[in-house]
């Protein structure tokens, strides 16, 4: 496995680890279907949270949420839909939204975390 | 999340509204957007904005912006926003004290790295902004000396983005930047033109003085070399020094084309625009921005069409609005825009196409269908508004190599104008008009303005002979008041009445 995907695995482990401290209980992690996949599925207080965690060892190419753009917010909405049409008993009646975790540095463990909830 | 406002001015015409200049940061994906009806430059902002933030030292914040301008149904153009949107931008991200920026306008374009660059139009800006009761402006170092002809207004200037942050309390170092400096202003009196140039064209002179004073339109006729050109050019010169409202509103006319303004300029404008030109040149155009024509440059001074029927007749028509009303309306598909044109009319034109006719010693080669066609290009309602029709001859040659000079200067017959004006503005005092060629002829014809029958004897058989029209007779009685106020009477005698006649018509009384 290439270095840039062990990198961005540790993100997401300390993505989970932030969640985890703040509260929400993780349902799936790298849920995948056709359409692609999502880094985090969680849930908090009656919502169900899709997380998109962003892991960069600078900000010389830019920050990381600059990499969820439109198209990308777009793709994550369709990919939250999937999931729950999959998982129908656990996503009944609670609220769904988008949100997205950005990681600034070269070791995942001391990066800035950045989390960002309900994404539009 | 948190929001900053500050104020910015858009302009329409010379108008100034007051546009509040709304930032607001939330916790979003990095987006950056400008609404409130921004046109294409104003739209790219947000690179300029971004860069000169980022380039002057400043955290941009990586957070969802959104920029309001306030009321969002006003069409805004020009990069004139910049300033007030980096601000905006910068305090709702914190980096500036939120209170600092609430009761000052900004106005100018920002460069990459973060310098200020000057902006047109920035006279009727801070106009507004006084009047809207604002008490500081800040501009660009370039528009300085513009801005602060306005009275009334704290104008502070900066050289670049930091420093005007820094003003407001931002903890940034201020680099010593060099200013971007505006075009340079040309100075206007490169020659002096005045009136005792004009050698043998006695008559003529007199009449561009009564012209003056009473602010009568004029159409000139005569051959080619009559020296037409050479008596319009110098109308400015006898006309009264503008006041400093009239100066300013000239100079904001003078902002509103780019052209630099340093100082007011107390000459009336002359403007004379080629018979090439469009009516869009002369009333002021463009698809966006209305910019100020020929016509509207020509505010509170002197309008010169050479060569008046070469003119498209559409071009000519266009004038009969601002003729009327003293404004322009330009409209456009997206805005309209109303302009002030309070200007006095000279007209140019040769007797015929060749240029001969009439003139003694030459032929004339033009049949008389092209003479008439010629004459006729001048709609009837454009020559109604023409209070003096000058027959300009050319100069004997015996006059013209004599040497001697006209007795008449410039500052005599400016003298002899200014007392004129007095006194026709001290007759017309509680009327909407100051001037005899802006009074309605009831007001001539009627009540305690009415001539004694043996004064108004050979202009009311003028009229009974069909002669005159009424609408002519009305003009002639309002130059023969002007020539009253010239000639120091109280109410014009039969002297005046006669060479009013004559300058109306060529007619002898």
């Amino acid at each position: 496995m290439a270095a840039k995907d062990d990198f961005g695995r540790a993100g997401e482990q300390r993505a989970v680890e932030h969640l985890t401290a703040h509260g929400y209980a993780i349902l799936d992690r790298n849920w995948r279907c056709s359409q692609g996949e999502i880094d985090i599925v969680a849930h908090r207080d009656g919502t169900l949270c899709f997380v998109e965690v962003k892991t960069r060892r600078s900000e010389r190419f830019g920050h990381p949420f600059e990499a969820i753009d439109e198209r990308k917010r777009r793709r994550l909405w369709r990919l939250a839909f999937a999931w729950v049409q999959e998982h129908p008993e656990q996503a009944r009646r609670r609220d769904v939204r988008i949100e997205a975790v950005g990681l600034i540095g070269a070791d995942a463990a001391t990066a800035r975390l950045e989390h960002l909830e309900d994404l539009r | 999340m948190s929001t900053a406002r500050t104020w910015a001015v858009a302009l329409t015409g010379v108008d100034g509204h007051m546009v509040e200049v709304e930032a607001d940061l939330s916790n979003q994906t990095p987006d950056f957007k400008i609404i409130g009806l921004p046109d294409k430059s104003l739209g790219e902002a947000v690179q300029r904005v971004h860069n000169a933030c980022a380039n002057a030292g400043f955290e941009v914040p990586r957070r969802r912006l959104t920029v309001n301008l306030s009321p969002a149904s006003l069409p805004k153009h020009g990069s004139g926003f910049d300033l007030s949107i980096a601000l905006a931008t910068l305090a709702a991200g914190g980096s500036l004290p939120v209170r600092a920026i609430r009761s000052t306008v900004h106005i100018g374009e920002l460069g990459l790295d973060g310098r200020l660059r000057p902006v047109a139009g920035v006279l009727p800006a801070v106009y507004a902004a006084a009047r809207a009761g604002f008490e500081r402006v800040i501009v660009p170092h370039a528009n300085g000396a513009e801005a602060a002809l306005v009275p009334g207004i704290d104008v502070r200037t900066a050289a670049s983005l930091a420093e005007v942050a820094a003003a407001h309390g931002a903890e940034i170092a201020v680099d010593d930047v060099e200013p971007v400096l505006g075009p340079q202003a040309e100075s206007r009196t490169g020659e002096t033109l005045d009136l005792s140039d004009v050698i043998g064209q006695d008559e003529a002179v007199d009449a561009l003085i009564v012209a003056a004073a009473g602010g009568h339109h004029l159409m000139m006729s005569g051959p080619p070399g009559a020296g037409k050109t050479m008596l319009a050019r110098r109308l400015p010169g006898i006309l009264p020094p503008l006041d400093d409202e009239q100066a300013l509103e000239v100079a904001a006319i003078r902002s509103l084309s780019g052209e630099p303004v340093t100082r007011l300029d107390t000459l009336p404008p002359f403007e004379a625009p080629h018979h090439s030109a469009s009516s869009a040149a002369l009333v002021g155009g463009g698809s966006r921005v209305a910019r100020p024509g020929a016509i509207v440059r020509a505010h509170r001074g002197v309008l010169f069409l050479d060569e008046t029927p070469e003119f498209q007749r559409v071009a000519l028509d266009a004038l009969r609005q601002p003729l009327e009303s003293g404004r322009i309306e330009v409209s456009r598909a997206g805005f309209s825009a109303s302009f002030p044109a309070r200007f006095q009319l000279i007209l140019a034109m040769n007797p015929c196409p060749c240029g001969n006719y009439g003139v003694r010693g030459a032929e004339c080669t033009c049949p008389p269908m092209a003479i008439r066609r010629y004459a006729g290009r001048l709609s009837g309602p454009l020559r109604d508004r023409i209070d003096i029709d000058l027959q300009v001859a050319r100069v004997a040659a015996s006059r013209a190599t004599s040497g001697a000079r006209s007795e008449v200067t410039s500052a005599m017959a400016r003298e002899r104008v200014i007392v004129a004006r007095r006194t026709a503005a001290e007759r017309w005092s509680g009327a909407p008009w100051q001037l005899n060629g802006e009074a309605p002829g009831a007001r001539l014809r009627q009540g305690a303005m009415r001539l004694p029958p043996p004064v108004r004897a050979p202009l009311d058989r003028a009229l009974e002979r069909g002669q005159l029209t009424l609408r002519a007779y009305d003009r002639v009685l309002r130059l023969a008041w002007t020539m009253a106020d010239l000639g120091g009477l109280s109410i014009p005698g039969g002297d005046e009445l006669g060479r009013a006649l004559f300058l109306k018509k060529g007619l002898l009384a």
